[in-house]
């Protein structure tokens, strides 16, 4: 973040020539930062698929396995015993390399590779290798789609729920801070190093276990309910607990973080000054306190944004909900690159598009800060 | 650094963090002096010849403590170490008659799920004879089975069809522990007369009796029959070895880098921002399950991983901001005018500076990488060989244990993880105010 104060000596008499150096300067950083987030973005995607066949190494494991299961398939079919064998090693040698094809695994690795990547970095999603969407599809758009709502609503409800909870709490605690609340959050904040899906199992013991009040799992009852009502409080039934268990992992800490930082912006001058001249609570916290701590807390937020995209693997794992996080864990099981590189691609530009905006967002928002002055 | 264990002990959550890791450096110690890794692994991974012994899914003995109804506890005994006693009375021409009795003191509520004779004999041409039977506390002699042995002998009581027909059941314990007129568990000494006789000289016979009650041991045992006490205790070793080594892998090796980078500057400085940068567009944990997945599985290679994703974060950004401001110093123009070297200026000038710094981060984020082994350990990727915490929570989660009522199974390895995990969050988060002045008023 650039924060340079205004210098005094640029007059009005200049005011074109600076508009104009404002508009070179603010042209030159969009330029120059584009394109090193887009390099970032080239290169972490490139390293992503690379990690994803292991340099060439997952390669050899699928290429055994369509060899077993193709050889196996025709040995096993009766129709088939009855060939010549020549003719039947021939079928077999032709039907590996048919699936071979169809797999990718004629291609040397590097242009495949290369291939992933300008595949990705256009968008150009393509086929999933084994994974198939409920509906049927293959495509990773819509195997990605298709789970994308269950991830939003587990992960929407709870880091929403979790930073203006936090924010607000915060605000109350840093008006107050040493009394006992207070106390207890900072006692608290420790249980934030335990993640949340350590949480849900005690929480499914309690509430699944022994009082058998919330289901264990999933995110709908089998058969689902009929009806909008009934299939929404279904939903929400089954979201509590994984919910909770997001919620309750940060949730203390998140508190102790903003307060914390609160507490730094408001035993500054001119916040005690506009306590002396008798401001409301209220007009000093969101002018003199929320105000400078803006940025932070935009930050926080876009980022909070981006998270949403990744979803939490093992809660859902745990939770068996069916949303992004568990999709690329089976992905990762399959060894469906594509669905990997999909997810990854995706997340990529979400980042840098956040990081680049968020740049003008400052700007926006604290009059101190200029674009692309260091 | 005297005053600041002074300052610490001022917490009374950084006193009891302490306690803690103590104890689990000392949980550790003793479990690798009282089982070593061999014997661990063996225990481990062995195979049913080691855990036949064990029943299975049987919850620990203790929770007897708070059940009004008592469960029957596991044991097992044999003659060739003397807990079963033999009494071998010669007769004549090179016969032997062999007596074994065991007294089994039953006072449970509920019925053994299995009890199990291992015999095994000594012969050259004659078949030994041996006959059993259980003589009730109301003076009752169940007669439950006469056999001629080859070598070996397994016999399960509950799975004699001979003992069924006779006891008129399909399931014998129930009658066997029974007080005919009420059909409720009789409590008292019961006795398990085996008899046996040698027909040659040389010719022997040994028992081994092993009696699976609902709970065993001081943990209780899994789907495999397995003793839970030995992952429960080698978990300690496995978390803070993985715990700590990650930590403070990554943390120096962070500061290394943000220390050189800010050092030279220029182009070396500006490839660490953009690795920086990268590495943030990598998927993190994705990338662990890749590996677990496609290569191994195994926990070095695994920490390997983690410490290599963990070094480029935000943090060598915090770094490098302060060796920023430490490299302006007087003192380190100083060493540059007596001639000292810029790597001699790095290790001696730059990083000790900021040990106090790295003291509460490494302690708080032991925590972060003990969930993460448990995490991917959860995930089905946990270290094949070693027993872990995680694994025990995988294992209980693969078999429903939450849904069939195994509450014990999850909640040690869980309680042990969270206190390892609370006791060095507690700790880290009093370091740091200690360590941070400027955290300490607010």
């Amino acid at each position: 973040m650039a924060v340079v104060a205004q210098t005094p000596s640029q007059t009005s008499g200049a005011k074109t020539s600076l508009r104009n150096s404002t508009f070179l300067r603010v042209s030159r950083y969009v330029v120059v930062r584009l394109l090193t987030l887009f390099a970032t973005v080239v290169v972490g995607v490139y390293l992503t698929i690379m990690i994803a066949n292991m340099g060439g190494y997952v390669d050899q494991i699928m290429r055994n396995e369509v060899r077993d299961t193709i050889t196996q398939r025709i040995a096993l079919n009766p129709s088939m015993q009855k060939l010549d064998p020549a003719v039947r090693k021939q079928l077999i040698e032709d039907t590996i390399s048919q699936e071979e094809k169809r797999l990718g695994l004629n291609v040397p690795l590097a242009v495949r590779n290369a291939r992933y990547l300008s595949n990705a970095l256009t968008l150009n999603l393509g086929r999933a290798i084994n994974m198939t969407s409920d509906a049927g599809s293959k495509q990773v758009r819509l195997i990605i789609l298709e789970r994308l709502p269950a991830t939003l609503l587990l992960m929407g409800s709870s880091q929403l729920f979790l930073f203006f909870a936090s924010i607000f709490l915060a605000l109350g605690l840093s008006r107050r801070y040493g009394n006992f609340w207070d106390k207890l959050v900072v006692a608290l904040s420790p249980t934030s190093a335990v993640p949340p899906w350590f949480y849900g199992i005690f929480l499914i013991l309690i509430f699944a276990a022994i009082f058998q009040i919330l289901p264990f799992g999933g995110m709908v009852d089998s058969p689902p309910p009929t009806g909008t009502l009934a299939y929404s409080l279904n939903l929400l039934k089954h979201l509590i607990l994984p919910a909770s268990s997001l919620v309750i992992s940060s949730f203390f800490l998140s508190i102790y973080n903003y307060r914390t930082f609160f507490l730094i912006y408001s035993s500054e001058d001119y916040v005690e000054m506009a306590k002396a001249k008798g401001l409301p609570a209220r007009d000093i916290e969101s002018r003199y306190i929320l105000r400078p701590t803006l940025p932070n807390i935009i930050t926080n937020f876009a980022l909070l944004i981006i998270t949403l995209w990744t979803g939490a693997t093992i809660t859902e794992t745990v939770f068996l909900w069916p949303g992004l996080g568990r999709t690329l864990y089976r992905a990762i099981g399959l060894y469906d690159i594509p669905i990997i590189v999909g997810s990854t691609i995706i997340y990529a530009y979400l980042l840098a598009m956040t990081v680049f905006l968020l740049d003008f967002v400052y700007a926006l928002v604290d009059p101190r800060v200029k674009i692309g002055e260091n | 650094m005297k005053s600041s264990l002074q300052n610490l002990l001022k917490y009374p959550s950084a006193v009891l963090g302490m306690l803690v890791v103590l104890l689990l450096v000392g949980t550790a110690i003793f479990a690798m002096v009282k089982i070593p890794y061999a014997e661990a692994i063996r225990l481990w991974r062995g195979g049913e010849d080691v855990w036949y012994q064990n029943p299975k899914f049987a919850p620990p003995a203790w929770i007897n403590n708070f059940s009004s109804k008592k469960y029957a506890e596991s044991f097992s005994v044999r003659t060739t170490d003397g807990s079963l006693e033999k009494t071998v009375t010669p007769g004549k021409e090179g016969t032997a008659s062999i007596s074994i009795n065991y007294p089994l003191d039953f006072q449970y509520d509920f019925y053994p799920q299995e009890m199990i004779l291992y015999v095994t004999s000594k012969y050259q041409t004659k078949q030994p004879f041996l006959s059993v039977e259980l003589l009730t506390p109301d003076g009752r002699k169940i007669r439950i089975t006469n056999a001629s042995l080859g070598e070996k002998l397994t016999y399960r009581f509950s799975q004699d069809q001979k003992l069924m027909t006779r006891l008129r059941t399909e399931d014998v314990f129930p009658v066997l522990f029974s007080d005919p007129k009420t059909g409720q568990p009789l409590k008292g000494q019961y006795q398990l007369q085996i008899s046996g006789t040698t027909f040659e000289p040389g010719s022997d016979i040994d028992v081994e009796f092993v009696f699976h009650g609902q709970v065993y041991g001081l943990a209780g045992t899994d789907q495999s029959r397995r003793d839970l006490v030995v992952p429960l205790l080698w978990g300690a070793p496995v978390a803070l070895a993985f715990g700590l080594i990650a930590s403070l892998g990554t943390l120096v090796l962070t500061m290394v880098i943000a220390a050189i980078g800010t050092w030279y500057g220029g182009w070396l400085d500006e490839l660490i921002q953009r690795i920086t940068e990268v590495n943030l567009v990598l998927p993190f944990l994705s990338i662990l399950i890749m590996i677990g997945t496609f290569y191994s599985r195994s926990i070095w290679v695994i920490l390997g991983a983690t410490i290599l994703l963990s070094i480029f974060t935000g943090a060598i950004k915090g770094y490098r901001s302060i060796f920023m401001q430490v490299k302006e110093s007087m003192y380190i123009e100083a060493a540059q005018a007596y001639g000292a070297s810029s790597p001699r200026i790095i290790f001696f000038y730059l990083i000790p500076r900021m040990i106090p710094l790295l003291i509460p981060g490494l302690v708080s984020s032991v925590p972060s990488f003990v969930f993460l082994e448990a995490s991917l350990a959860v995930l089905g990727l946990g270290d094949p060989v070693l027993p872990t915490w995680g694994k025990i929570i995988q294992d209980a989660q693969a078999n429903g244990a939450l849904y069939r009522g195994y509450y014990y199974w999850i909640l040690e390895p869980a309680v042990l993880l969270m206190i390892t995990g609370l006791g060095f969050a507690m700790l880290g988060f009093a370091l740091d105010r200690v360590f941070n002045p400027r955290l300490r008023d607010v």
